[in-house]
């Protein structure tokens, strides 16, 4: 009993947050790792790409709701994240067509290209306050929780309680259903292969005939259905403020680069790998202990490592021993 | 003919003595704020009220035998205490002010009191400096101040959690100089009054996951959640989190959490927290407002609390028969607290004649004053409970 206690205090408050919160950072990271992978810089712009399409999620569900379409015991932003998927498409082929391609042709270093997307950043963050408001949104309905936390107490009769959000199951479904998709695509489809081959040699592949535009143009419609679905789990899970989005962009950095920039496969672990470093690392685990100790031992303090001050020391730290031991990453992506 | 130029030469004798006696009982008092500078925006108000205060006693001729009081205005910055200081030295040696209503912020109000008050032994009532550390400063019995300290909202929650039988809790502040103040100030009053603060965890605003805060909150328990944060930003990630994975079902809001907002947000989630806000029930804001009319804005943050120094400078004189402020400073505790008359705004002239004829007055005030240990404001709070997905008003205190 004790050790189910402890076991159900541990995945309510570290492992169901984690695995949510890490879920929604491998979406951001694949799509970060893509753009350096096929295009060859670090787009600064991710962030706010998630946010505009999780705006048009938001406007499209709010419309929804005032027509009374609903889908059940599911959130109504799923039905519009198609539309919003298709808006964020739109955006970023326009400022592909507009702001990078003219870069593209000149063949201009990573460095230009990394600052030209922070004013792509800069433009797309005022867009969206522009549009929808800095303030917060909500946006999400359907049934809150797959269990709450008195309602397994009950059941169960146990101490503590686990609450499982329905977002959370949702992103890590959702998330899973979209890395599957990625990776047959990438690695099954004759588009996929071409853009693998465009990433692993620019020159090999434009001689055996792979359109460079074509690739292009796939990456960005990849990228920001990535993005808008991370987006929109990520403001269903929380709650939609265009500001958090752009904070969103360190973690989500360090997520691919912990990762292996340039490596799908690297994306997701580092994003698990930050996730769970942010949370674990800063745990108190007095409660935990607690249950595990023989009687009369359990701790007085709060066993706790590191102050939750210090939760982003921890992420960089790891991304600091990383870059320094294995520069290319846990699964060797491109060196920065 | 002999007659009347003995009854004019009687006349204009008492009417120069008049003079003379009017001309030795003006009254100087500096209206010290931040014209310029980051709150430039709610000073003229502040001084406008001080002021309103000046012209009610100037008008009563009632201020020692029928003084007028002058207001001369200075500029405090706000920020630069050098600038600040130049601008109070200036008062007092070349206007020869008789006492100083400010300074604004906290930081300028301190230099001034140190560099200029204390030495010349100016008497100094400050409306809106918040500082903690001002209740400590060496003062020499001079500084007093119409806004509570914000250590006072540290004991005012304590109060109210030991009230409703809560011995244990966990704190989480926003990671500014207001929340871990108030956080401080909070968990030493609290210990002091025998209860437990489990945790005492920083959290930052706009950040994407609270998870990390909220397991440590959890773990460490406690009955309530102490949430020493903003509506709008941080302080709702953590409550929303903390009601998600039932870490915690009641929490307590201070002054930044009180809002329009958190009825939104959680509704009925949250049935059964607590909270305090400055605010108060006494009569005296609405008369305040009324006397004021449309000439100024009367609900602009501290402008009572101006109207309020500068009454108390004045009704001190009087009741020291004094304008020196080594004589009155040692009223302004006197006429501020009971007992006596309660002395509501626009009533200042009946208070100058009580003290005169010998009485006692209980300076009420716009902000229903009362002066509390080293001569701050004991302030009014408002105690809020969440009762049926709505803030209402438990008490005030």
């Amino acid at each position: 009993m004790e050790i189910l206690n402890a076991l159900v205090a541990l995945s309510n408050f570290v492992l169901i947050p984690a695995i949510a919160y890490g879920s929604q950072l491998a979406l951001g990271a694949l799509g970060v790792t893509l753009i350096y992978g096929i295009l060859r810089f670090s787009n600064f712009a991710h962030g706010d790409t998630m946010a505009f399409g999780a705006m048009i999620t938001v406007l499209v569900t709010w419309w929804m709701q005032s027509h009374g379409i609903h889908l059940g015991p599911l959130p109504t932003a799923l039905l519009a994240l198609p539309f919003g998927i298709l808006g964020c498409m739109a955006l970023v082929l326009v400022t592909d067509r507009a702001v990078y391609r003219f870069y593209r042709e000149q063949k201009a270093k990573p460095v230009i290209l990394v600052i030209v997307s922070m004013g792509v950043m800069f433009i797309m963050n005022g867009l969206v306050r522009f549009i929808i408001g800095p303030n917060d949104q909500n946006f999400a309905d359907g049934t809150r929780f797959l269990i709450s936390a008195r309602d397994f107490k009950k059941m169960t009769g146990l101490d503590e309680g686990l609450a499982i959000k329905t977002t959370q199951a949702l992103t890590v479904v959702v998330a899973v259903i979209c890395v599957a998709l990625l990776f047959w695509f990438l690695n099954r489809t004759r588009t996929g292969k071409s853009m693998r081959a465009y990433s692993d040699n620019e020159d090999l592949a434009l001689l055996s005939g792979i359109n460079p535009e074509r690739v292009v143009m796939y990456t960005w419609l990849i990228v920001a259905a990535l993005a808008t679905t991370a987006g929109v789990l990520y403001g269903l899970d929380k709650s939609f403020k265009p500001f958090v989005y752009f904070q969103l962009l360190l973690p989500i950095f360090a997520s691919a680069i912990v990762g292996g920039l340039g490596s799908p496969l690297g994306a997701i672990a580092g994003g698990f790998v930050i996730a769970f470093s942010e949370v674990t690392v800063t745990y108190a685990w007095k409660k935990v202990l607690g249950y595990l100790a023989p009687e009369g031992m359990s701790p007085d303090g709060l066993l706790q490592l590191l102050s939750t001050d210090y939760k982003f020391a921890v992420s960089f730290v790891i991304l600091l021993i990383v870059l320094l031991f294995k520069p290319t990453g846990l699964f060797k992506g491109k060196a920065v | 003919m002999k007659k009347l130029l003995t009854a004019t030469a009687a006349s204009a004798l008492m009417a120069s003595a008049a003079f003379a006696g009017g001309h030795a009982k003006e009254v100087k008092i500096g209206v010290i704020l931040g014209f310029t500078g980051p709150i430039e925006s709610l000073t003229p108000s502040m001084a406008d009220g001080a002021e309103l205060a000046m012209k009610e006693v100037t008008d009563s001729g009632l201020l020692l035998d029928g003084a007028t009081v002058t207001s001369v205005r200075a500029d405090s910055t706000c920020v630069d205490a050098a600038a600040a200081t130049a601008a109070a030295e200036r008062l007092v040696t070349s206007d020869k002010v008789d006492g100083i209503m400010g300074a604004d912020c906290s930081g300028v109000t301190g230099a001034i009191l140190s560099n200029v008050a204390v030495p010349n032994g100016v008497v100094m009532i400050s409306p809106s400096a918040t500082s903690p550390a001002l209740s400590t400063a060496e003062d020499n019995g001079l500084f007093f101040r119409t806004a509570p300290s914000d250590a006072r909202q540290g004991v005012v929650m304590t109060e109210v959690l030991m009230e409703e039988g809560i011995k244990e809790v966990a704190l989480t502040y926003t990671n500014n100089d207001y929340g871990k103040g108030l956080a401080d100030s909070f968990q030493a009053a609290f210990e002091a009054a025998g209860g437990t603060v489990t945790i005492s965890a920083a959290h930052e605003d706009g950040k994407a996951d609270y998870s990390a805060e909220v397991g440590a909150l959890a773990a460490a328990g406690g009955d309530r959640l102490v949430v020493a944060g903003y509506v709008d930003q941080g302080g709702s990630g953590i409550v929303r989190s903390a009601i998600d994975s039932g870490a915690f079902d009641t929490f307590h809001f201070p002054d930044g959490m009180i809002g329009a907002k958190l009825e939104e947000n959680f509704g009925d989630e949250i049935e059964g927290s607590s909270g305090q806000h400055p605010g108060t029930d006494s009569p005296g804001v609405a008369k305040f407002s009324e006397m004021v009319g449309g000439a100024f804005d009367s609900t602009s943050p501290f402008t009572p609390e101006s109207y309020d120094a500068a009454a108390l400078i004045m009704l001190a004189m009087q009741a020291a028969n004094s304008k020196d402020s080594s004589d009155y400073k040692g009223k302004i505790m006197d006429v501020a607290n009971a007992p006596g008359e309660k002395i509501y705004p626009g009533e200042l002239a009946k208070a100058l004649q009580i003290i005169k004829d010998g009485g006692e007055v209980d300076y009420v005030g716009a902000t229903a004053v009362e002066l509390i240990g080293p001569g701050e404001s004991a302030g009014n709070y408002r105690q809020i409970t969440i009762e049926g997905g709505k803030i209402t008003t438990a008490k005030y205190r």
